[in-house]
């Protein structure tokens, strides 16, 4: 019995300022989500409302009681809470990643012809994962959302302040178009969320290595995984 | 972190994993139980003291950000809206028609000279137009043009005390809104007489309205009718509401 060992894992690791970077990011994300919902529903851009279940604000009677509004003061309220949140998990997240090498060593280099070779492989369910490894759509995609929540907290300063910060608001088209801007990557980090989310129920030990900090698999490239009875007797 | 690990699988502590895994599940179900049950928090006690907490540090933040020198953008003319957006929590039948034979506008607080003003002589002081964009709390907005006295003139005119933090506005309709005084004193803050070079209408706050392009909509109160110079928080009527007071743009 020669056979090599110790064997070789793939390992999913992530440091705790990244897991509490990235959890509350998620918890701002959701907040500011469901209030920016609901303060559109007061004033509609386009021609539909969102379902009150899915906005946040608070119950619209008692709102009606409260604050004269159905739940607008709660939700901009939120926004207004939220978006610090936002900003200052986002900014740890960011210095973290481009600090620590993370950004560059593992979504580095992305190139649009891999990202469309592992699209493809992807949407045909032929890309195999692997624990800590990212694929090209993988890495495309995470910069696009760090690119789009950069993108809606800019937006958002520029319909915040747009007397203040008139400058950012004149590099978004002016009010209006600043305010459609920020709907638009409102719908970007949706849709990524609800990607994101899909592939961590396809694949969940990477639930695990956010909560908890690492988990890992015997990497595929390697002979069956041996016996406890073999690993004894060594 | 992508990296391979050589980790001697006797030592690999599989236990911790498993118990971690049920954890997890039990964590998970929990979140989404809350989720379906509609549990949204946002009428508690403890949620609106968080944002009365959250918006006193946003009023403080806002006036650190606030310049009393940075213009809001004015725009030309021709892309100023003829038919002005009416907004109130009532119906324009129910705006109140103030007689200019009757008006007084009354003055009250850290004033020198208290004396009543007459529309008359409010509009014989000199004046001047600006288009400038109306942002609404809601999200929409407007570019309207409007004509009228430079509220920081009026003030030095009535001999207020312009140390002092807020100026107070009472309205016809019982409204009443606040604002911080280098607000006040910001060259485009007016007290407009006139929209789209007209008369101000009855609807749009007869006979004038602040005009304040450096905050939101609502701060910009109509039908005035009295105006004081104070150093308490005089609070306004959507401030008071769960609103933002400082609503700076």
């Amino acid at each position: 019995m020669k056979r090599p060992h110790p064997i070789k894992y793939d390992v999913q690791r992530h440091p705790a300022l990244v897991r509490l970077s990235h959890w509350l990011q998620a918890l701002a994300i959701f907040v500011m989500i469901g209030s920016g919902w609901r303060i559109y529903n007061s004033a509609p851009i386009f021609n539909f409302r969102f379902p009150i279940w899915a906005t946040l604000g608070g119950d619209p009677p008692l709102s009606k009681v409260a604050h004269m509004d159905p739940g607008v003061a709660n939700a901009l309220n939120w926004h207004f809470t939220g978006m610090w949140l936002l900003a200052l998990s986002y900014l740890v997240f960011l210095l973290h990643g481009l600090a620590s090498g993370h950004f560059w060593q593992d979504l580095l280099p992305v190139r649009p012809k891999q990202i469309w070779r592992d699209a493809i492989a992807a949407l045909t369910f032929r890309l195999d994962h692997r624990l800590g490894v990212y694929n090209a759509v993988q890495k495309a995609l995470y910069w696009a959302v760090l690119f789009a929540i950069l993108m809606m907290i800019a937006t958002g300063l520029s319909i915040w302040k747009p007397v203040q910060l008139h400058w950012l608001t004149w590099v978004f088209g002016g009010y209006p178009t600043a305010r459609v801007l920020h709907f638009f990557f409102m719908g970007c980090i949706v849709a990524f969320t609800v990607v994101h989310v899909a592939l961590v129920v396809l694949v969940p030990k990477t639930m695990i290595a956010m909560v908890f900090g690492s988990v890992r698999e015997p990497a595929p490239d390697q002979a069956a995984e041996p016996t406890p009875e073999v690993l004894a007797g060594e | 972190m992508s990296e391979q690990e050589r980790i001697d699988p006797v030592k690999r502590p599989a236990l911790a994993d498993f118990d971690r895994r049920k954890l997890l599940r039990g964590g998970m179900s929990l979140g989404a139980l809350t989720l379906l049950t509609g549990c949204d928090i946002s009428d508690s006690d403890a949620v609106q003291k968080m944002f009365a907490y959250v918006s006193r540090w946003n009023n403080f933040v806002q006036a650190e950000l606030f310049s009393g020198s940075t213009l809001a953008p004015e725009y030309p003319e021709r892309l100023a809206v003829k038919d002005f957006r009416y907004n109130a929590w009532y119906q324009p039948p129910l705006a109140p028609v103030l007689d200019p034979k009757d008006f007084k506008l009354e003055l009250s607080g850290l004033i020198e000279t208290k004396t009543p003003w007459t529309v008359d002589r409010l509009r014989a002081l000199p004046q001047k137009s600006q288009v400038t964009r109306h942002v609404c709390v809601e999200g929409w907005s407007m570019i309207g043009k409007w004509t009228g006295v430079p509220f920081r003139s009026f003030l030095e005119r009535i001999g207020a005390d312009t140390t002092a933090r807020y100026v107070g506005f009472a309205c016809a309709d019982g409204y009443y809104e606040s604002m911080d005084m280098p607000t006040a004193l910001h060259p485009q803050t007016i007290m407009a007489f006139e929209l789209s070079d007209q008369t101000l209408p009855t609807k749009y706050g007869f006979p004038f309205k602040m005009r304040v392009p450096t905050k939101l909509g609502f701060k910009n109160p109509k039908w005035v009718t009295a105006i004081y110079v104070t150093n308490r928080m005089p609070g306004g009527f959507w401030a008071d509401r769960g609103y933002n007071w400082f609503s700076g743009i």
